[in-house]
This record gives C-alpha cells, sequence and structure tokens, in this order.
C-alpha cells in the first residue's frame, strides 16, 4: 500500500478534481511556476497550464473577492492564501462577501469556494507568519472551517470542500507538509470525509482530549507516553472540521471518561476550544467528574526566538502535565 | 556645483559632488557591510542557525545607502520583509542586528521579532514587516504626523515591486496626495515578486506611471547606480520638505539571492541572474570614486576591510549572546 506526505494528498485532491470537473481552478501568488510557498502545487503547472494555475500579483483581498465572484457565476475556485495570517488582509471579502451571499440573497446564490491556506506556528516565521487564526474565522456564520491532521483526512477532506457548495477555509499546517514521520496510506481513488464529522484517533477510556491540526500529533505522542509511564488511557478525538462541530462525537467520549482537556495552537482567549467547553459544559456536565482544563498558545504573538516559541506553542510537556494535573485532582 | 542632471525626463540639480569625502566614503562602507552582513547571514541560513527566514538585500545596496544618505538623520523611513539594507543604512547597530537574527535575547527585538521585524525606533526606522507592503500605510502615517507636528521631517518610504499590488497602496497614494504629506514612497523593483515577474503582475511598462493617477511628482530611476540614487531622493527630499508634496521613485535593481531561506529559482535563467550581477552596484561606486580621485585603490581596499571587521565583531557578539529566559515570553503583553 502507497504511502504519501499530507502534502502529496492535498496536491492529489486538487489534480483528480481539476481532471474531473473544468470549472474547478487554483489561484494565488506564485501557485504556478514555484507550486506555491510550500511546493504543494508544484508540477500541477505542466498539467494543467497557466489559465487553471493562475497566479496572481500581491492582492490578497482582490484574490478572494475575484475568486467569490467566480464562484457565484459558476465555476469552483480553490483560492491559496499563503499563510494564514494574510487571510485578515481578505477579512472583508471573506466575512462580509462570501460568508454572507447565500443567505442574503434569500438563498438564491451559492458560493462554491474552497479557500487554502498554511496556518500554525513552530518554524521561526515569527508573529505574522505563525498565527493560528481559525477562531477568527469559525465565528462568521456561513464559514466551513476544515483543519486536517493527517494525509488520508487532507485529501478526503479537501475533495468535500471542493464538492461543496458554499465557503470552506481549509487551514494546512507547516509543519505536517513534508515531514515523512506523518506519511499514511491513502486510497488512489476519489473519496469524501464528510464535513462535520469527526474522528477518534485514539481509544481510551480515562480522559477525552480534544485537539486540532498538528496538535493531534503531539497529543497522540504525549498519550503513548502516558501509557507506557503512568498506564493511563487518553481519548484522543480530532474534530477535524471546527465548523460545523461534531459535538456529539465528544460528548459521547466524555460520557465514557468523565473527563475532558481540550489542546490548540491557538492563543487560548476566545479560542475554538472554548466553544467545545462550552458546548460540553452546556450539554454534558453531567458526564463530568472534573473541571474541564484547556492547554492553549499563551496569549502573546508568536515569538521568534526558538526557546521562545517553544514556549508560546504548548508542547509535549505542557501537554503531559495538563492531563497528569488533571487526573491527579480527582 | 551647479550642474544640473537630466534623470528620466527631470532636471535634477548634482547635488553629490556638495557632499564630504568622508561621506562619499562612508557610503562605500555602508554598501560593503550589507554585503558582507548578508554573506555570514547565509551562512548561518546553510549551517542551520537561523531559525526563521531571511530574505537577503545583496546586488540591491546602493538603493538603500543613496536613498538613507540623501536623507537627514531625523528623517524617518520604513522598511520591508528584506529589510537588513535599510537598517545598516540607516546606522543600524550591526551586533543588535545579528544578534536578533540568531534569537538572542540581546537582539534589537530581544529574540522576539527576528529578521522580519527588526526596527529602530529611536534613530527613525519604523521597522522591517513581514507583511508585504504593510509598512506603506504606516510610512504614510508617520509623513502626518511630520505635516501636522514634526514639521522639518519626511519619510522614505522602501516596498517592493510587488507590494505596489497591494490595496493600501493605492489608499495611501491617494491620501498623501490629497494632503499633500511629505512623504517619498521608493519601488525597488528587482524584478519579481517571489517567483512572479513584473511583467505578469503588472500590465504597465514602468511602476511609477502610476504616479498620474494621483496627480503626484513620480520617475525612474537605476536602483545600482548609487549616485544617480543620491542626487535623485536628495533633490525630492528638498522638494518633501518644503512641502511640494509626495513623490513616486521607482528604482531598478535585481536580488541576486533565491527570494529566502529555500527557493530553487526555477523561474529565472542563471544568464539573467549574470547579467544583472555584472551591474554590481558596489563595484560601480568603488570604480567611480578610484576613477575620480576620491579613493585610491589602496584605500577602497581598507575599506573593503573595515566592513568585514564590522561584520565580524557582529557575529562574535551575537554568537555569544545568550538566549532570552523562557519567561519573557509574556513580556510587553499589555492585553
Ligand atoms: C501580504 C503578503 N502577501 C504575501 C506575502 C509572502 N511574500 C513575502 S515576500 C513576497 C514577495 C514580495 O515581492 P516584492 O514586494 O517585490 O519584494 P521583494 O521580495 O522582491 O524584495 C511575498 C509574496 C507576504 N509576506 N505578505
Ligand atoms: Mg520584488
Amino acid at each position: 500500500m502507497r504511502e504519501i506526505t499530507y502534502l502529496e494528498a492535498i496536491r492529489e485532491a486538487m489534480q483528480q478534481m481539476m481532471r474531473i470537473n473544468p470549472d474547478v481552478y487554483l489561484i494565488g501568488e506564485d501557485v504556478a511556476e514555484y507550486g506555491g510557498a510550500f511546493g504543494v502545487s508544484v508540477g500541477m503547472l505542466e498539467e494543467f497550464g497557466k489559465e487553471r494555475i493562475r497566479n496572481t500579483p500581491i492582492s490578497e483581498d482582490a484574490v478572494i473577492g475575484v475568486a467569490t465572484g467566480s464562484a457565484v457565476t459558476g465555476m469552483r475556485p480553490i483560492a491559496e492564501i499563503m499563510f494564514s495570517d494574510f487571510i485578515t488582509i481578505a477579512m472583508d471579502e471573506i466575512a462580509n462577501q462570501a460568508a454572507k451571499i447565500r443567505y442574503m440573497f434569500g438563498g438564491k446564490a451559492k458560493v462554491p469556494l474552497v479557500i487554502r491556506t498554511a496556518g500554525g506556528g513552530g518554524t521561526g516565521a515569527a508573529a505574522q507568519h505563525s498565527q493560528s487564526l481559525e477562531a477568527l474565522i469559525a465565528h462568521i456564520p456561513g464559514l466551513k472551517v476544515v483543519m486536517p491532521s493527517c494525509p488520508y483526512d487532507a485529501k478526503g477532506l479537501l475533495i468535500a470542500a471542493i464538492n461543496d457548495d458554499n465557503p470552506v477555509i481549509f487551514i494546512e499546517h507547516k509543519l505536517l507538509y513534508k515531514n515523512k514521520r506523518y506519511i499514511q496510506h491513502v486510497p488512489e481513488e476519489i473519496y469524501e470525509i464528510p464535513l462535520g464529522k469527526g474522528d477518534i484517533k485514539r481509544d481510551g477510556k480515562d480522559v477525552t482530549i480534544v485537539a486540532t491540526s498538528f496538535m493531534v500529533k503531539k497529543c497522540l505522542e504525549v498519550s503513548e507516553q502516558l501509557k507506557t509511564d503512568y498506564a493511563i488511557d487518553c481519548e484522543v478525538i480530532d474534530p477535524r472540521t471546527i465548523r460545523p462541530l461534531d459535538i456529539d462525537l465528544i460528548l459521547e467520549s466524555v460520557k465514557k471518561t468523565s473527563r475532558l482537556i481540550c489542546v490548540e495552537e491557538a492563543c487560548g482567549f476566545g479560542g475554538f476550544m472554548g466553544e467545545v467547553a462550552a458546548q460540553v459544559a452546556e450539554y454534558g456536565f453531567d458526564y463530568l467528574d472534573a473541571p474541564i482544563i484547556r492547554i492553549t498558545g499563551r496569549n502573546c504573538p508568536v515569538p521568534y526566538s526558538l526557546v521562545l516559541e517553544n514556549e508560546m506553542i504548548p508542547n509535549h510537556e505542557r501537554i503531559k502535565k495538563g492531563i497528569l494535573d488533571l487526573l491527579r485532582k480527582n | 556645483m551647479k550642474n544640473f542632471l537630466i534623470i528620466d525626463g527631470h532636471k535634477i540639480k548634482d547635488s553629490y559632488w556638495e557632499l564630504e569625502k568622508s561621506l562619499m566614503i562612508e557610503m562605500l562602507q555602508k554598501m560593503y557591510e550589507i554585503r558582507f552582513f548578508e554573506g555570514e547571514t547565509e551562512q548561518f541560513i546553510i549551517k542551520g542557525q537561523i531559525h526563521g527566514t531571511c530574505h537577503l538585500y545583496v546586488g540591491e545596496e546602493a538603493t538603500a545607502v543613496g536613498a538613507i544618505y540623501a536623507s537627514e538623520k531625523k528623517d524617518y523611513i520604513t522598511s520591508t520583509h528584506r529589510g537588513h539594507g535599510h537598517c545598516i543604512a540607516k546606522g543600524g547597530d550591526l551586533k543588535l542586528m545579528m544578534a536578533e537574527l540568531l534569537g538572542k535575547a540581546t537582539g534589537y527585538c530581544k529574540g522576539k521579532g527576528g529578521s522580519m521585524h527588526i526596527a529602530d525606533v529611536t534613530s527613525g526606522n519604523l521597522g522591517a514587516n513581514g507583511i508585504v507592503g504593510g509598512s506603506i500605510d504606516i510610512a504614510t502615517g508617520a509623513a502626518l504626523t511630520c505635516k501636522m507636528k514634526e514639521k522639518d521631517k519626511i519619510v522614505l518610504c522602501f516596498f517592493g515591486d510587488g507590494a505596489a499590488n497591494r490595496g493600501n497602496f493605492h489608499g495611501s497614494l491617494n491620501m498623501a496626495s490629497i494632503w499633500n504629506l511629505p512623504i517619498i514612497y521608493i519601488c525597488e523593483n528587482n524584478q519579481y515578486g517571489m517567483s512572479t515577474p513584473i511583467k505578469e503582475a503588472f500590465n504597465i511598462k514602468r511602476i511609477s506611471d502610476r504616479k498620474c493617477a494621483y496627480n503626484i511628482e513620480g520617475l525612474t530611476i537605476d536602483g545600482n547606480n548609487l549616485v544617480e540614487v543620491y542626487n535623485t531622493i536628495k533633490h525630492f527630499s528638498e522638494y518633501c520638505r518644503s512641502g511640494k508634496g509626495p513623490v513616486l521613485v521607482e528604482c531598478l535593481t535585481y536580488r541576486w539571492k533565491g527570494h529566502s531561506k529555500s527557493d530553487a529559482q526555477v523561474y529565472r535563467s542563471k544568464e539573467e541572474v549574470k547579467e544583472w550581477m555584472e551591474k554590481d552596484p558596489i563595484i560601480r561606486y568603488e570604480t567611480f570614486l578610484i576613477e575620480n580621485g576620491v579613493l585610491s585603490k589602496q584605500e577602497a581596499i581598507e575599506v573593503k576591510e573595515k566592513a568585514i571587521k564590522a561584520i565580524e565583531e557582529a557575529v562574535s557578539f551575537a554568537e555569544d549572546s545568550p538566549f532570552p529566559d523562557p519567561s519573557t515570553v509574556e513580556e510587553d503583553v499589555y492585553a
């Protein structure tokens, strides 16, 4: 069985969808010859040509606005924003236009737009190239937000996103792209993973960990350590799409373990895990035997120096300590 | 001395020869400092000692040095992601710069910013910027301060050809025009925005033609010719300072190195790079100084050695400095 990287899975999803549907095209800065800043679209220019692998000037707002306009009129654009930090430049187009057109027009229009972007830190790219801004987008009704943590999910979710008639923001993680440690079997055929369905990445009975994107990997690694060192059995849930949110899957797990830890790379204040915690408190309070714990990025910009960046973004030690504290508290 | 030059159809005073000889030589030294600073930075990148990314200014030295020396110390500048050259030309401390690149506590930003965020606000350097075009409106705001309060100052706003297509370029130049702000927009046209050649990003021949849209002064000059850059910016800094409003100067130049840390450069040919390397701004200026008797060949070598020494000292300082204490991560967080 062939195993491929996260980056290859994303590329394959785009290639296969572009082969079967001439309305699908890729638009963004340096996506053609260069293959995008992270090399995701390398080789696609040769197959599909400049018309469909469309390089743009540095105009994020216009890229998203133009993609939206073409989506409303029948195309199915995949717009790449190099770093997720730059979606803020296109926030009007995303939040006031793409997200609202269908509703505002009384349901009489659709916006089949996918925005692919690279989020997260750990690369020393500092404050303006490392943020995790998913909560900012997920707050807005009318946007679906996807954060795959592995190659299999990335391919199936991206295909579902391209087939979706509504705007989907697809946030990839830079540290997952090429890391051979995380290669995985990915079917060669086209398949979809429905948006709004989470996945149990590790079965366990002692504590439920909800994590997204690269944090899923860290939590899985910590879970193995805790199994060996403390015989603690963690269940790791990856919501995969943060909006719509598969809260039922999380509640089911909390019912079993009675404890919840939420782990996210983003700053905690106003973050997505606050939503998860609130919903579990609302609908699953009786299942809980302990307070809900959040382990999040510190509430500051992402610093440059490696020592500081490691301190800002949740690391293995911090996650481990959080779990141990929670279990001992009881 | 009263000579006028015609640069891109504009009558421009040849004020270079009014400079003190020491300043003429200092400009050569600054160009060398930039060249060698970037050389060491590249070595650190290769050795894996730079955690983030860096954008090297090699090949574009005459633009930063010529323009900044034509302005005054008190004036403001804003820089870009490719900002080491502007910082050095503005008198930035090489030691603090190098320490910042290595993520050290002694760096300009205490290790929090890195290459793309080095700033020295007290000396008028309002900072590099990780967001392409991010400084265009910041610079325009500084020019508003100059208009409203600090009336003898002007602003030099550096940005790339790629940045000229950001929406805020339009908003800023329009405001600067209607409010008559004292700012020189210096577009460093190095032929590419990352992999995108200018012919693919613009349907106009010259970026300076955009002056028409705002009814402001503008021209295109040879950004690899230090004397031309100096004379042009000197001329227009006087124009700005006397309240005549904003200017758009396009400097034609070329980046010798890849866009950033990893760039296979599939979008351009080796011949093209070679062609531009033959227009080396440093060699051109050094030859100019020697030919005009400002400097002997031996003195030129000494200037170069002085620059090398300054960079060596910066490297030692940076290497010997400690990393920041992890507990400082939430320092300067106010909300
Ligand atoms: C708003 C924004 N979009 C994209 C990027 C990624 N990026 C960094 S530098 C660069 C090219 C900039 O080109 P130009 O302005 O010509 O400057 P140069 O690198 O040539 O000096 C791009 C696309 C960014 N940092 N900010
Ligand atoms: Mg450029």
